[in-house]
């Protein structure tokens, strides 16, 4: 057993794990995080993943050893609890899912787009959800939704510099 | 996973150390397949030596005619790197078309490199640009690196330090990508040296390789027409699942065709 420190949606936590401890497991199994969801197990399907550092990584293919010193946001952690990010909100609106497993992946995986292409072509939404994986919906409402988000983000950006 | 041991040395002297010391130890730098070969139980170390932090692993510098990256860094970190675009944007070409996101945040170029996939990215690069590898205790051309498939000149507790690449006048990547995987079912990388080319085809076959052929009609003129006609044997080819060997030769040609265009229509590299 080996001990890891690390920040979890804003508060310190410090746990003993295995040394072969993925990062996944130690946040649904160790902290009860389970809107981190396990799809695959195989590094492709981007269900798990979360924000490691400020980028998004798979948690299923992350040693939670690796993760010691870091700064880790999860679903859970992207909005206050009474509220929803302005992403989760887009895609309840344009119904981005069906049956919703994939969906904290895709939003996280899509916070981590929209900060590096804040008005994204269809190309780079593509490339930026290429890791993540829905078998139900067939991406267009998934698309929608990203592009829902990112103009609802902009206009927010520009109503914070407006109002300075 | 089989249980393992993991270590965060500090510096890379302590890194070679841990290796050398166990034979069953193995370094860990993104993981990117490492992980999932342990998920799997294809492999069973006794112990990882984790050396993506390491600090003599990182860093992107260049000179007159070379261009070095740290073994460590992230394929995201090359695709972005200002210095990279300006000097040599075929590798953050490259690097972009690695995997997913998800990937290219965690994979290093030192893994890709160590790993030798049959179908990863980097090799082509590294052997059409000439690069030399640069471990904790030598340096190795990059046409003596890649011996044959997942199996390279590296030494069981060597590490590579950096990768330093000859900057090319011009050079461009074409990839055609497996749907699923994201892997290169053929991905062809071409590099114009004023006096010499050099072609590097991964995908295609067990190992990465120059595409002579190919080298020597372009060297005598680069352009499309100049390889026009040229096939690839499809003798020694990969065959598989996801396609026949006639398939992949035929692919390399296609590849090489959209990588000789990149090159020679864009106004600068």
């Amino acid at each position: 057993m080996s001990r890891v420190t690390l920040t979890v949606n804003g508060s310190s936590r410090m746990l003993e794990v295995e040394d072969r401890t993925l990062l996944v497991d130690l946040l649904r199994d160790q902290l009860g995080l389970t809107g981190t969801h396990v799809g695959c197990d195989t590094s492709q399907c981007g269900c798990c993943t979360i924000h490691l550092d400020g980028v998004a990584v798979k948690a299923c293919t992350t040693l939670a050893l690796q993760a010691d010193g870091s700064d880790v946001v999860t679903i859970e952690g992207l909005a206050p609890a009474d509220r929803l990010h302005p992403v989760q909100e887009a895609f309840s609106a344009c119904h981005g899912l069906q049956c919703g497993y994939c969906t904290p992946g895709m939003i996280m995986a899509t916070t981590d787009l929209l900060a590096r292409h804040p008005d994204p072509t269809d190309e780079q939404i593509r490339d930026g959800l290429a890791g993540n994986l829905c078998r139900c919906t067939g991406y267009v409402n998934i698309e929608a939704a990203v592009r829902t988000a990112a103009a609802a983000l902009r206009a927010a950006d520009g109503t914070a510099k407006g109002g300075q | 996973m089989y249980p393992f041991t993991y270590h965060r040395p500090r510096s890379l002297r302590d890194a070679l150390a841990l290796l050398a010391a166990d034979p069953e130890a193995r370094p860990l730098a993104g993981g990117m397949t490492l992980i999932p070969s342990l998920k799997h139980r294809l492999a069973a170390p006794s112990q990882l030596v984790d050396i993506v932090r390491l600090p003599e692993l990182q860093g992107i510098a260049h000179d007159d005619r070379s261009l070095t990256i740290g073994a460590a860094s992230r394929y995201v970190d090359i695709a972005r790197h200002p210095l990279v675009q300006q000097v040599l944007p075929a590798l953050a070409q490259v690097a972009d078309a690695i995997g997913d996101p998800q990937v290219r945040s965690r994979g290093t170029i030192g893994g890709s490199i160590a790993n030798n996939d049959p179908a990863a990215d980097f090799p082509a690069a590294v052997l059409a640009l000439a690069a030399v590898i640069c471990t904790d205790r030598r340096e190795i051309a990059a046409d003596d690196f890649f011996q044959g498939m997942f199996t390279t000149a590296l030494e069981p507790d060597e590490l590579i330090r950096e990768i330093r690449f000859a900057i090319a006048r011009r050079a461009a990547y074409a990839k055609f990508h497996h749907p699923a995987s994201g892997y290169a079912m053929c991905g062809v990388f071409v590099a114009d040296f004023g006096e010499s080319v050099r072609v590097g085809v991964t995908g295609a076959a067990p190992v990465v390789f120059r595409w002579h052929e190919a080298e020597a009609a372009l060297t005598r003129r680069l352009a499309p027409e100049a390889v026009a006609g040229l096939a690839l044997s499809p003798q020694g080819l990969n065959a598989d699942l996801h396609a026949p060997a006639a398939y992949r030769a035929q692919l390399a040609a296609v590849m090489l065709q959209e990588a000789v265009a990149q090159i020679t229509t864009r106004t600068t590299t």
